[in-house]
């Protein structure tokens, strides 16, 4: 199962990083959603893939049985998935505010803050 | 209980701030009052640390290395301190400066929950929950950068947001990696973990992912485009909060992982950071020679005084480290007050462009000592905190016999007396071009309080600077010998 999704781990990296090298705004945005999908699954595949128990405490007792999986991977990518999702959620509408404001999604376009006049002085 | 406050007094005055739409002046009371009280606890916290050395809390009651762990040692104490400091300094300066759309939109709120985000990095001892508040910390600069609404703010911000975004999820990938090696997020427990595994390759590109994210925030080489495409477009006061305490919230991050959990003295490391140090401070200094635009200027020295930091960790000495830690507390003093006064530069000539504005000497002779005081500083010039700063960094690359370091530290050095006597020629000396009638602005006291405070902070750092050498000794004896760090978090559960 690992090297599976290590290569889709990869090929989501790929994907995203050509998105971003597109020079558009929003592919941009998808590109960093791939990452951000890829991260998550990065921390998924390096904490350790196991067909365990869930990790249920019997009543009672204070340990889990022997041989469960490891939750606190999952743990970490919900946080990740909640911040990446509130992250993004802003980004998008920064993103089109810009082109409300710029009427350009082209990133080499967006000079409003470095104008390029200011260069060549 | 002491650990808690610097994170919950922030975080619940955002909170209370919500509760008070459209009541500036309640907001503004609200928020020089919480901020003063930050400084008071960040004081509470030092002092407790310089006397008892570093202490630790577990979250929830959860042991330490399982829970989240919050530490503080005299690094993290002072840096509360003086992130305590800036609050109230530019607290103060909102007062004179805000107007309309900021305050409307929430400022003053914003302000508080990137304090929660700073403080909460500086005290962690968990590296999960040092990437959660470095996100609460950045989406709190996303919003401040907008909260203006101007169209350049917008285009500052996306730039900001859309390279930042990238380091996060560097630190992400860090962690997932540094996790699947060692199994524990805890830094003080990763660092007996990593003991003579520092060469391992899974560890060494988590390094990698890690000195990217932070170096991408603490604005270093090549990763700091977003820094002057963003910082001169929000209101003067979120400026100056960011150019204080952004960029070194990512230093502190660079010399907590890589003294604590990582060493800097595997080879592939530290050739990384020293020569991405040095570039640094190269490119900054002659990406601010090019600019004609007061807070363009300032934008860039960050990145070039950035470079000496990461130098002084890079080089790794006791000595070393100490200029780092010094440079570190000189300098969020120093360029906050430069991105305030650059702030009366607008508001009394009307503009930031210095080819648009001239004649502040004769208008107001003594801004000008107010300005000389940090520009001179940052410059270098003895007997002022940044003098000290750079002697000791370039004393330190000078006995590690690092020749081409301590070169490459005073050419820049010398080229940012450039800078700062090309503000002052052209703001303060030469003429205005539409006369010197037109330095008529009118700029309340508020925003002049925060300035002089802090000019004499600048002073008094480089008069007594032995004490405060003293306390970077001591410091940074702390962080090379961590015993007393590690006991605190897993000795004391």
């Amino acid at each position: 199962m690992e090297p599976i999704l290590a290569g889709l781990t990869g090929l989501l990296v790929a994907a995203g990083v050509y998105l971003m090298l597109s020079g558009n705004l929003v592919r941009y945005l998808f590109g960093l959603v791939m990452l951000s999908n890829a991260a998550n699954l990065l921390i998924f595949v390096a904490g350790g893939l196991t067909r365990s128990a869930p990790p249920l405490i019997e009543a009672g007792q204070k340990v889990p049985a022997e041989g469960v999986a490891n939750a606190l991977p999952q743990a970490l990518i919900l946080t990740a998935i909640v911040i990446g999702f509130g992250l993004f959620c802003f980004a998008l509408a920064l993103a089109y505010r810009a082109f409300y404001a710029m009427g350009t999604a082209k990133m080499d376009d967006m000079r409003l803050a470095e104008p390029l006049e200011d260069t060549a002085k | 209980m002491i650990l808690v406050w610097p994170i919950v007094i922030p975080m619940l005055t955002a909170a209370l701030l919500l509760l008070l739409p459209n009541r500036f002046a309640a907001q503004r009371a609200v928020a020089l009052v919480s901020s003063v009280v930050l400084l008071g606890a960040g004081l509470l916290l030092l002092a407790r640390v310089l006397g008892e050395g570093p202490i630790a809390a577990q979250l929830g009651g959860w042991a330490a290395p399982f829970g989240i762990t919050l530490v503080a040692d005299i690094l993290s104490a002072a840096m509360v301190v003086i992130t305590g400091i800036i609050a109230v300094a530019v607290s103060i300066y909102a007062y004179g400066e805000l107007e309309g759309a900021d305050e409307a939109n929430g400022h003053h709120a914003l302000t508080q929950a990137l304090l929660t985000g700073v403080c909460g990095a500086f005290l962690t001892g968990d590296i999960f929950n040092l990437y959660v508040w470095f996100e609460v910390m950045l989406i709190a600069s996303f919003g401040l950068l907008v909260v203006g609404g101007g169209r350049a703010q917008i285009d500052g911000a996306v730039k900001y947001v859309g390279l930042n975004l990238i380091a996060t999820l560097a630190f992400l990938s860090g962690i997932g990696l540094l996790y699947g090696t060692t199994g524990t997020l805890n830094m003080a427990d990763l660092a007996g973990k990593l003991d003579g595994r520092q060469e391992e390759m899974a560890v060494l590109i988590s390094a990698a992912l890690l000195l990217f994210a932070f170096g991408a925030k603490a604005g270093m080489f090549p990763a700091f485009f977003w820094l002057p495409a963003s910082y001169h477009t929000p209101s003067i006061t979120s400026a100056a909060l960011f150019s204080a305490l952004l960029t070194k919230v990512g230093v502190y991050a660079l010399i907590r992982t890589f003294t604590l959990v990582y060493d800097v003295d595997v080879p592939a490391v530290q050739t990384v950071l020293i020569w991405g140090a040095v570039l640094t401070m190269v490119v900054g200094v002659l990406g601010a020679a090019a600019q004609s635009s007061v807070r363009r200027i300032l934008s860039w020295h960050i990145i070039s005084q950035i470079g000496y930091m990461i130098l002084g960790l890079a080089i790794y000495t006791p000595l070393a480290l100490v200029g780092a830690i010094f440079y570190l507390f000189h300098h969020i003093v120093v360029k906050a007050n430069l991105f305030l006064i650059a702030g009366v530069i607008k508001r009394l000539t009307g503009s930031e462009d210095l080819y648009k504005i001239g004649g502040l000497w004769k208008a107001k002779p003594w801004l000008g000592v107010l300005f000389l005081i940090p520009a001179l500083s940052l410059a270098g010039i003895p007997p002022l905190s940044g003098f000290w700063a750079k002697l000791l960094v370039i004393q330190a690359s000078l006995e590690a016999e690092g020749w081409l370091l301590a070169f490459f530290a005073l050419a820049v050095g010398l080229l940012t007396v450039f800078s700062m006597s090309k503000i002052w020629l052209e703001a303060f000396w030469k003429p205005h071009p539409d006369g010197d009638d037109a330095v008529n602005g009118h700029v309340p006291w508020s925003m002049y309080l925060p300035i002089i405070a802090l000019a004499a902070i600048t002073i008094f750092i480089g008069l007594f600077a032995g004490m405060f050498v003293d306390a970077a000794i001591t410091s940074a004896d702390q962080i090379l010998n961590p015993d007393a760090y590690i006991n605190a978090v897993l000795g004391g559960s």
